[in-house]
């Protein structure tokens, strides 16, 4: 083999680099936190909500959970300015992780929700709880600790399936390594730096998830 | 300019159809055979073997697919090696599965009772015997749901292999919008054809998982 391995430009285009590591962390703690928010919005709808909106969010959720991220990033980024709704990439991108995510981790929650005891809500109903204070204190807060780690690796999933942005010119990680890619024309070192960074992203992030799940719930025992 | 006619634009995204499901189905062989070595690796009684397969696992599920198709497809370059992007695309996505179904498939040995290994290892089994007649075959029932759920994973990873330039359905998609300026219609046909090819696989898995509860709620 007489390609010769050269990782010195490595200095020269860190700004970029570090700029797209950013990018990738803002768009998973954007779309981690809204993208949870709107799971258990829809987790709640389809356990306790009324009616008639229950086939809306099932319907939701198998649609985003059978088509591939990338071509509903595609739907909100070139295919919704045909509906008048002009946006730009990271905005397009966001959104498309919060409609990702939050489709996954509803399905995780309500198997969180199920799996609450039946007399439970009888428990809180009994307190003259309302349903949703019973909802709030009683069913979600132990739901979410026992699905924790399923919900930790959807978020993981989703961090690295979220370098497909760069393909709306999203300027995340990905976007750094084509970027260096093309200008230096040394496009193994720059993808095995890149992957190496997501590996190390991934490890941290799972071990981050961890710390705030232990934070979030403390002192609950485990189910 | 060449008008498309509604009919024309499913016609060429049904025709790209087919490599979405001939790459999935190579993929889904390819690391499911892939997988099962891996599997066999995890599990091995050496502890080197056991080391390579976890960090392959760590490895495969800790990066992202694209990174995975770039490196394949221009990494495999520095060989001297022309690589085609179905041969990337193709070589990538088995790798990627195997990591998956590799670690699902393990959680299945695993739920298999400890005695089974005991009693087996009793009747003067070897280990390749006992897996072969007494823990795959007790494995395989409840692998099944799950491993079918994963196949919908498969089947949306391919989509990716487009950006590596492997003309499949997200492809031709592109290139259709690009043709016709409706990426509305365009990709909101694209993911139907998707939806089609995966709820049927989702809901399989669904039904399976449930058909397995009740047997396991009768013994």
């Amino acid at each position: 083999m007489s390609y010769h391995f050269e990782f010195s430009w490595l200095l020269q285009y860190y700004p970029q680099i570090l700029k797209g590591i950013l990018i990738t962390l803002e768009l998973i703690a954007i779309g981690g936190v809204l993208g949870i928010s709107l799971g258990i919005i829809c987790a709640w709808t389809r356990a306790l909500g009324p009616a008639w909106l229950k086939p809306v969010v099932a319907g939701y959720v198998e649609l985003i959970r059978n088509t591939p991220f990338l071509i509903q990033l595609f739907f909100i980024f070139f295919g919704l300015p045909s509906l008048g709704l002009q946006l730009d990439e990271l905005t397009a991108a966001n959104i498309a992780m919060v409609v990702n995510l939050g489709a996954y981790s509803c399905e995780i929650i309500r198997a969180g929700i199920q799996a609450t005891p039946r007399g439970q809500f009888e428990a809180g109903a009994s307190l003259a709880m309302t349903p949703f204070e019973t909802f709030r204190h009683v069913v979600l807060v132990p739901s979410l600790q026992r699905i924790w780690p399923a919900l930790s690796s959807q978020v993981v999933i989703v961090m690295l399936g979220s370098s497909v942005v760069s393909q709306i010119a999203a300027e995340d990680l990905t976007f750094a390594a084509n970027f260096i890619q093309s200008r230096t024309f040394r496009a193994f070192e720059a993808y095995i730096v890149s992957t190496a960074i997501y590996l190390v992203l991934a490890i941290l992030l799972r071990q981050v998830l961890g710390i705030l799940g232990r934070v979030i719930f403390p002192g609950r025992l485990a189910r | 300019m060449i008008e498309f006619t509604t009919w024309d634009i499913i016609r060429n995204l049904l025709l790209a159809t087919r490599w979405t499901v001939l790459l999935s189905l190579v993929s889904f062989v390819g690391g499911g055979t892939a997988g099962l070595l891996l599997l066999f690796l995890r599990i091995s009684k050496r502890k080197a073997l056991r080391g390579f397969a976890r960090y392959y696992i760590e490895l495969f599920q800790g990066t992202p697919l694209l990174m995975q198709l770039f490196i394949a497809f221009f990494g495999l370059g520095l060989f001297g090696i022309d690589v085609p992007a179905w041969l990337a695309a193709g070589l990538a996505l088995i790798l990627w599965t195997a990591s998956f179904l590799a670690e699902i498939w393990r959680g299945c040995v695993e739920a298999v009772a400890k005695g089974q290994w005991e009693a087996s290892a009793s009747l003067g089994m070897g280990r390749f015997q006992q897996m072969r007649y007494i823990i795959l075959p007790q494995a395989l029932k409840v692998a099944i749901p799950p491993t079918v759920g994963f196949s919908v994973q498969v089947v949306k990873g391919t989509a990716l292999t487009s950006i590596i330039g492997f003309v499949e359905l997200s492809k031709a998609g592109t290139v259709v919008t690009n043709a016709t300026f409706q990426p509305f219609t365009i990709y909101g046909l694209v993911a139907l054809i998707y939806f089609a090819l995966c709820w049927p696989l989702s809901k399989s898995s669904q039904i399976l998982e449930r058909k397995l509860n009740v047997a396991h709620r009768n013994h």
